[in-house]
C-alpha cells in the first residue's frame, strides 16, 4: 500500500496539460522527417469477393506519386500466422494487408499509394481502376444468427463462460417471477479525436524510429520486428502522446504495416495517417443480440439466470469479450447458465471498445434486472441489494473488496431516489414526462505485470520511466504522483517519462489496468532505491541509520530518515556523495500474485442513476442527469478520475441513444462513417454528471490499493437509460440504440391497443 | 480529392464569366458543405472561384418594410441581425436551430440554400446515386432510409434536402435574387428548390452560370405568431428527421387568417403546400384544425419502411408546432425541452 500520502488523493491537473493544450504535445501524425514521403489507402467497396483487376499505372503517373502498392506488388512479409499476431491478437489468422486478392470485409485496404504529398497520395488512389469479382455479402447478424457457434478457441481463459450450476431450467419453471427477453445493440465505432497514424523515420543506417498511435509502443515494436524480420535493437517505437484511444489502439492497425513497409521498401521516410472515414472499418464494438432470463421468488431473490450472448466477428478472427459472464457473477444465484457464441460476418474483425462486453452484456443483465423488479413489484434498488453477495459465484472465490452497498447508499441519497414513484407515466415536467432508472456496474481490477525504473538524483530530482502509455486516461500524472509521494517531493521535482519501446516493459494500456500495474511497479523500483540508498548510507562512518531495515525508513524532506523518528537521518546529497555516485536508479516489477489469484477475484463496482425528460407525444429522449457513484479502490487524482468516469458515462449515453452504424446489408457497407452522421453525444446532450468516488481499503486487488478506473464508468449506463426511458414512458425499449422512432412506434402501438 | 485551380473573383461579374467560361468551375463561399463533397470526392471541380470578397455580406433595409440578405451573410450575422430578430424571429430561430456556432460563423446564406442532400449515398460514390451520377440508380430505396423523403419523392431520388434556414424561408415566402450571364432575376423561394421526378440531379432552378446574389423579404404580419420546431436524434449537429417552420396570423376571435406551414427533412425541397393552407382560413385556431391542417399536408406521405415513422412524428410536430404559433410561445432554441 500507499504509506504517506502527500501529493496521491489530491484532485491535481495533468503534468502533460500545458503541452497538450498549447500544441507542444506532438501526436504520431505531427513527425516528420527529411525527404518524408506520405501514404493513402485506398478501400475496397465490395464486402466479400476477390479483386480481379487492380490497374495502378494512371496513378502511377500521377505528378508527385512515387510508388503504388498492391497485392501483385508487396514486399515480402512473415508468412506465418504466430508472426502477425500481436499481444491482444484473437484466435485465428490476422489480417495481412495486401496479402493476396481476397476481399473479406468492405473497406479492407487493397493499395497504399505513396507520394510526395498527401494531396496527390490522395488523389492519385481515386483514379486506381479496381474490377471486381463480388460475392453476396453477409453481414447482417439477424439473418445469421443461425450459424453461431461457439468460438473453438477462447482468447483468454476467463473470457470462457463458467460450467452451468444448479438446475436453471426447473428453477425458471418453477419460480412465481419470471422474464424473459432479448436484447440488441447496434455496432460501434471508435472515434476517437487523434485519427490513427504512423511517422516512421528512416535512419541513416537503416534503423526506425516509428511514431505509433497506439496504446503500447511495445507492441507496436515487437510486431513490426516479427512481421519484416527486423533487428528489435534497430527500431524504436514511440507514443508519447495518444488523442484518445479507448481500446481501438490495443492492437496495431495496418497504417503501422504500411509506414513500415514502404519505408523499408524505398529506404525512405515514411508517413501514413487515416482519414476519419476509416475508423468504421476497425476494431468495432460488435452488433449483439442477447437472450436472459431471470426468475425470482416472491421477496425478490434470484432462483433462476440464464444468459446467452451473441455477437459478431470476422470470418477471418474470432474476436471474443466478455458479454454474458457478469450474469452469473453479479447477484447472488444458485441456478445459473449462460452461453457464449459468435457469428461471422463479412466485416473486420471486431475489437476492445471501453468495457468490452461488460458494456454490452451487463446493459441487458440490468435492464432485465429492472424487468424483474416491475414484474416482482420491489424497487429497483432493494432488488438488486436482497441479491447481494460478497463472493465471486463464477470462480468460488472471494471478491477482495465490494463496497457496491455503499454505491447504491450515496448514490441514491445524492440523485434523491427515494422521491421516486414506482409506477411508470407517473412522473411530468410540462410535455415531458420524466423518468428514473438505475442499474449496477460492474468490471474487472486486473493488475498485469509491469516494471518501472526510477532514477533519484543527488539533487533530489526523480525520473520515473516505463514503457506505459497515457492514452488521456492520466498515466504521466499518476506515476508521477505516486514518485513524488516515495520520495516526499513536489510533483514538478518528478519527471515521468513514457510511450517508448525501450522503456521498461509494460503491456498495452487496456483493461483499466494501468494505475495498478505501472502504478506499482513505480511503488516497488521507489522503494528499491530507498533500500540501495540505506545500503549507502549504513557504509557511511558512524551512520545513524546503521541499524535500520528497509521497512523502517523513508525519504523526508530530502534525507533518508527513520520513519518513526525523523530526526534520525542522512541527508540524500551526503549519501550520494559518500558513495561516490550521483543517481541511484532501480528498476521495479510487479506482476500478479499467484497466492492471492487463486483466493480472491478483484472488481470495480457502480451504482448509476439516471433522470431522463420524453416528450408525451413526440417521444423524444433526453438524458437531464446522471449521478454515479463507483468503487474502485483507492483514488490517487480524483480530477482525473473524475474526468475518467465523465468520459465513461458521456459514452454510455452514446451507446443508450445515439451509436449507430448504419449498414447496408445488401453492399456490407456502414453508410453513415463520419461523425456527422454517426451521432455521438453532442454538448448539448450531456447535462448534469455527479460522480461519488466510494474509497476502498484493498490490498489485495493490487499492491498500492489501486482498481482502475479506465471502463468502469460506462458499464450500467445505458441500462439505467433505458430503465429511466420505460419509467417515463412505459415503454420497454430493448433495443439500442434507444431512437426517437423506437419510442414512437411503441406509442403508436400503444394508442392503438387502447382505441 | 482531385487537385484544382483556384481563383478570387472580385466582383459579381467576374464570377459569373468565370462560372460560365468553365464547366468545371464552382463557387467557394463558406466551404462547409463544398469541401466536405470535395473530400469524398462527390464533386470534383477542376477550378474554385472564391467569392469571399464579393461585396454580398450585407442586411439591408427595403423600403417596403422588408430586408434584402447578402449572399454572403453568414448564418450567424443572418440569426443575430437585430431586424431580422425583430422582423423575422422565424428566420433567426431556423438558422439557429441548424448545424454548430463555428459552421454557422462560415456557412454563408447562398450557400446554405445550395448546400446538397446528406442522403448516405450521394456522398459514396461507390454507390448508385442518380444525383450525383444521373442514371446510375437510386441506393437509398431499398437501403439505409431512415433519413429519407415522405414526400414528393421520386423513383429516382428519396433524398430530402437539409437546411433548416429553407424551410423558414418558404414559409415567408422569400425571393432568390440571382445573376447570370443573361442579367438579373428574382425566383420566389417556393420555385427555387426542385422535386426530383427525373432529375434529381438539379437541385435547384437556377441556370448555368447563375449565382445566388440575395435573399429578400418582405414586410410580414407573422411576428408574434410563429415557431420553428425541429426534431432531431441528438439535441445539436444534427440534421432535422422532421422540422416545422409554421406562422400565422390570427383574428381576434382566435380565427385563423392566413397560415403559413413548411416542412423540413420530409422532401427533396422545403415542403409547402399553399392551396392546403388556404383551405384553413378562417377556421378556429384550435388543436382541432391543426390536426386537419396536419393530415391534409401528409395526406400524399409514402414511407420507405424504415422511415415510416416520420409520417407520424410529423404529424404530431406539425399540431405541436401549430399551438405554439398561435399560442405566441415560440420554441425557444437554446430550451432543450419541446414547448
Amino acid at each position: 500500500m500507499l504509506n504517506s500520502s502527500k501529493v496521491v488523493g489530491l484532485p491535481l491537473s495533468r503534468i502533460d496539460g500545458p503541452l497538450k493544450v498549447t500544441g507542444r504535445a506532438k501526436y504520431a501524425a505531427e513527425h516528420f522527417g527529411p525527404g518524408m514521403l506520405q501514404g493513402y489507402v485506398l478501400f475496397s467497396t465490395i464486402a466479400t469477393g476477390r479483386i480481379a483487376e487492380i490497374d495502378t499505372s494512371e496513378a502511377e503517373r500521377f505528378p508527385g506519386v512515387v510508388k503504388v502498392y498492391t497485392h501483385e506488388n508487396r514486399p515480402p512479409a512473415a508468412k506465418k500466422d504466430e508472426q502477425w499476431k500481436d499481444e491482444v491478437a484473437v484466435p485465428g489468422h490476422p489480417f495481412r494487408p495486401l496479402e493476396n486478392d481476397r476481399v473479406l470485409y468492405d473497406g479492407q485496404p487493397i493499395a497504399l499509394v505513396v507520394a510526395d504529398s498527401f494531396e496527390a497520395a490522395r488523389d492519385a488512389t481515386s483514379i486506381i481502376r479496381v474490377r471486381y469479382e463480388a460475392g453476396e455479402p453477409h453481414t447482417d447478424l439477424k439473418r445469421e444468427q443461425d450459424n453461431s457457434y461457439v468460438p473453438p478457441v477462447p482468447r483468454d481463459k476467463q473470457m470462457a463462460p463458467p460450467p452451468p450450476r444448479g438446475n436453471p431450467e426447473g428453477a425458471f419453471a418453477q419460480a412465481p417471477h419470471q422474464i424473459s427477453a432479448t436484447y440488441s445493440l447496434e455496432g460501434e465505432y471508435h472515434n476517437p479525436m487523434e485519427l490513427f497514424g504512423t511517422t516512421v523515420i528512416f535512419g541513416q543506417d537503416g534503423e526506425l524510429t516509428i511514431y505509433d498511435k497506439s496504446q503500447g509502443s511495445q507492441n507496436s515494436h515487437d510486431t513490426v520486428c516479427k512481421i519484416f524480420g527486423l533487428d528489435p535493437e534497430k527500431v524504436v517505437a514511440h507514443n508519447e502522446f495518444v488523442g484518445g484511444a479507448f481500446g481501438s489502439g490495443l492492437r496495431p492497425k495496418y497504417q503501422l504495416f504500411f509506414a513500415v513497409m514502404a519505408s523499408l521498401d524505398m529506404k525512405r521516410s515514411v508517413k501514413v495517417e487515416m482519414s476519419r472515414r476509416e475508423m468504421f472499418y476497425l476494431t468495432w464494438r460488435p452488433t449483439s443480440i442477447q437472450n436472459l432470463s431471470l426468475a425470482a421468488d416472491a421477496e425478490g431473490r434470484l432462483q433462476s439466470v440464464m444468459h446467452h450472448a451473441m455477437h459478431a466477428t470476422s470470418q477471418y478472427e474470432d474476436y471474443q469479450e466478455n458479454v454474458a459472464n457478469w450474469s452469473g457473477l453479479l447477484y447472488k444465484c444458485d441456478n445459473v447458465k449462460i452461453t457464449y457464441e459468435i457469428t461471422k460476418l463479412d466485416v473486420s474483425t471486431p475489437g476492445d471498445m471501453r468495457a468490452p462486453g461488460a458494456a454490452t452484456g451487463v446493459t441487458a443483465l440490468e435492464t432485465a434486472m429492472d424487468e424483474l423488479a416491475y414484474e416482482v413489484g420491489l424497487d429497483p434498488v432493494e432488488l438488486r441489494i436482497r441479491n447481494f453477495i460478497h463472493r465471486d459465484q463464477n470462480q468460488d472465490k472471494e471478491i477482495t473488496s465490494k463496497a457496491l452497498h455503499a454505491c447504491y447508499r450515496e448514490g441514491a441519497a445524492r440523485f434523491g431516489w427515494s422521491e421516486r414513484v414506482m409506477q411508470p407515466r407517473s412522473m411530468r415536467d410540462g410535455n415531458d414526462l420524466v423518468g428514473w432508472g438505475m442499474a449496477t456496474g460492474v468490471w474487472e481490477a486486473q493488475l498485469s505485470p509491469a516494471e518501472a525504473r526510477v532514477r533519484l538524483s543527488s539533487d533530489g530530482k526523480v525520473v520515473v520511466s516505463a514503457a506505459a502509455s497515457d492514452i488521456g486516461t492520466g498515466t504521466y500524472t499518476i506515476l508521477g504522483q505516486i514518485g513524488a509521494d516515495a520520495f516526499d517531493l513536489p510533483l514538478h521535482a518528478v519527471s515521468v517519462k513514457i510511450g517508448q519501446s525501450t522503456l521498461p516493459k509494460t503491456a498495452v494500456q487496456g483493461g483499466s489496468w494501468t494505475a495498478a500495474s505501472s502504478g506499482s511497479a513505480v511503488q516497488v523500483a521507489s522503494r528499491m532505491v530507498i533500500a540501495t540508498l540505506l545500503r549507502h548510507a549504513q557504509k557511511m562512518e558512524n551512520s545513524p541509520l546503521a541499524k535500520a531495515t528497509e521497512e523502517q525508513v523513508e525519504v523526508a524532506d530530502g534525507r533518508l530518515v527513520l520513519e518513526a523518528n525523523h530526526q534520525v537521518g542522512v541527508a540524500i546529497s551526503d549519501i550520494m556523495d559518500a558513495a561516490g555516485v550521483t543517481f541511484i536508479e532501480e528498476n521495479g516489477k510487479v506482476e500478479p500474485d499467484p497466492s492471492i489469484q487463486k483466493k480472491f477475484s478483484a472488481y470495480t463496482h457502480s451504482g448509476v442513476f439516471v433522470e431522463v425528460k420524453v416528450d408525451e407525444e413526440l417521444c423524444r429522449p433526453r438524458v437531464t442527469r446522471v449521478v454515479i457513484a463507483v468503487a474502485a479502490g483507492k483514488i490517487l487524482n480524483p480530477k482525473t478520475a473524475r474526468s475518467q468516469i465523465l468520459g465513461g458515462v458521456v459514452m454510455g449515453l452514446g451507446m443508450a441513444l445515439y451509436e449507430e452504424g448504419l449498414a447496408d446489408h445488401r453492399i456490407g457497407r456502414i453508410m453513415n462513417p463520419n461523425i456527422a452522421e454517426y451521432h455521438v453525444p453532442a454538448h448539448a446532450d450531456v447535462e448534469d454528471i455527479e460522480v461519488i468516488f466510494i474509497e476502498e481499503d484493498d490490498d489485495k486487488a493490487s499492491p498500492i490499493g489501486v482498481k482502475g478506473l479506465g471502463e468502469i464508468g460506462i458499464v450500467g449506463v445505458a441500462a439505467a437509460v433505458s430503465n429511466a426511458i420505460f419509467h417515463a414512458t412505459g415503454s420497454r425499449i430493448r433495443s439500442f440504440p434507444i431512437t426517437l422512432d423506437k419510442i414512437l412506434a411503441d406509442n403508436l402501438l400503444e394508442s392503438e391497443t387502447v382505441q | 480529392m482531385r487537385q484544382f485551380s483556384y481563383s478570387r473573383a472580385e466582383t459579381v461579374s467576374d464570377a459569373v464569366a468565370a462560372l460560365a467560361s468553365n464547366p468545371e468551375a464552382q463557387l467557394l463561399a463558406g466551404g462547409t458543405n463544398l469541401v466536405d463533397l470535395m473530400k469524398y470526392n462527390v464533386t470534383r471541380p477542376g477550378a474554385i472561384v472564391d467569392i469571399n470578397r464579393l461585396p454580398l455580406k450585407e442586411i439591408e433595409d427595403l423600403p417596403n418594410g422588408g430586408l434584402r440578405i447578402g449572399a454572403l451573410a453568414s448564418n450567424s450575422a443572418v440569426a443575430y441581425d437585430p431586424r431580422v430578430q425583430e422582423r423575422y424571429p422565424l428566420l433567426s430561430s431556423a438558422v439557429l436551430a441548424g448545424a454548430s456556432a463555428q459552421l454557422r460563423n462560415a456557412a454563408t446564406t447562398g450557400g446554405n440554400i445550395l448546400q446538397r442532400t446528406r442522403c448516405y449515398y450521394f456522398y459514396d460514390p461507390s454507390t448508385p446515386c442518380n444525383k450525383r451520377e444521373p442514371g446510375s440508380g437510386c441506393g437509398a430505396i431499398g437501403g439505409v432510409n431512415r433519413i429519407q423523403a415522405i414526400l414528393g419523392a421520386s423513383d429516382k431520388c428519396i433524398a430530402v434536402h437539409p437546411s433548416d434556414m429553407c424551410v423558414a424561408l418558404a414559409a415567408l415566402d422569400a425571393v432568390v435574387e440571382v445573376e447570370g450571364p443573361d442579367g438579373k432575376r428574382d425566383i420566389p423561394f417556393t420555385e427555387f428548390h426542385r422535386l426530383p421526378g427525373d432529375r434529381p440531379e438539379s437541385d435547384n432552378t437556377m441556370a448555368r452560370g447563375e449565382m445566388v446574389t440575395a435573399i429578400r423579404l418582405e414586410g410580414n404580419h407573422f411576428a408574434s405568431h410563429y415557431t420553428y420546431l425541429k426534431l432531431r436524434d441528438r439535441l445539436s449537429y444534427a440534421f432535422a428527421l422532421v422540422s416545422v417552420a409554421a406562422a400565422m396570423e390570427v383574428s381576434s376571435d382566435g380565427a385563423i387568417v392566413d397560415l403559413r406551414v413548411a416542412l423540413g427533412g420530409v422532401a427533396h425541397k422545403p415542403w409547402r403546400d399553399k392551396l392546403a393552407e388556404a383551405e384553413f382560413a378562417g377556421q378556429p385556431a384550435n388543436e382541432e384544425t391543426f390536426r386537419q391542417v396536419a393530415r391534409r399536408l401528409l395526406a400524399g406521405a409514402k414511407g420507405q419502411g424504415e422511415n415510416d415513422f416520420k409520417i407520424p412524428l410529423a404529424e404530431r410536430s406539425i399540431i405541436r408546432a401549430l399551438k405554439q404559433a398561435a399560442s405566441g410561445r415560440p420554441q425557444d432554441q437554446s430550451v432543450k425541452a419541446i414547448q
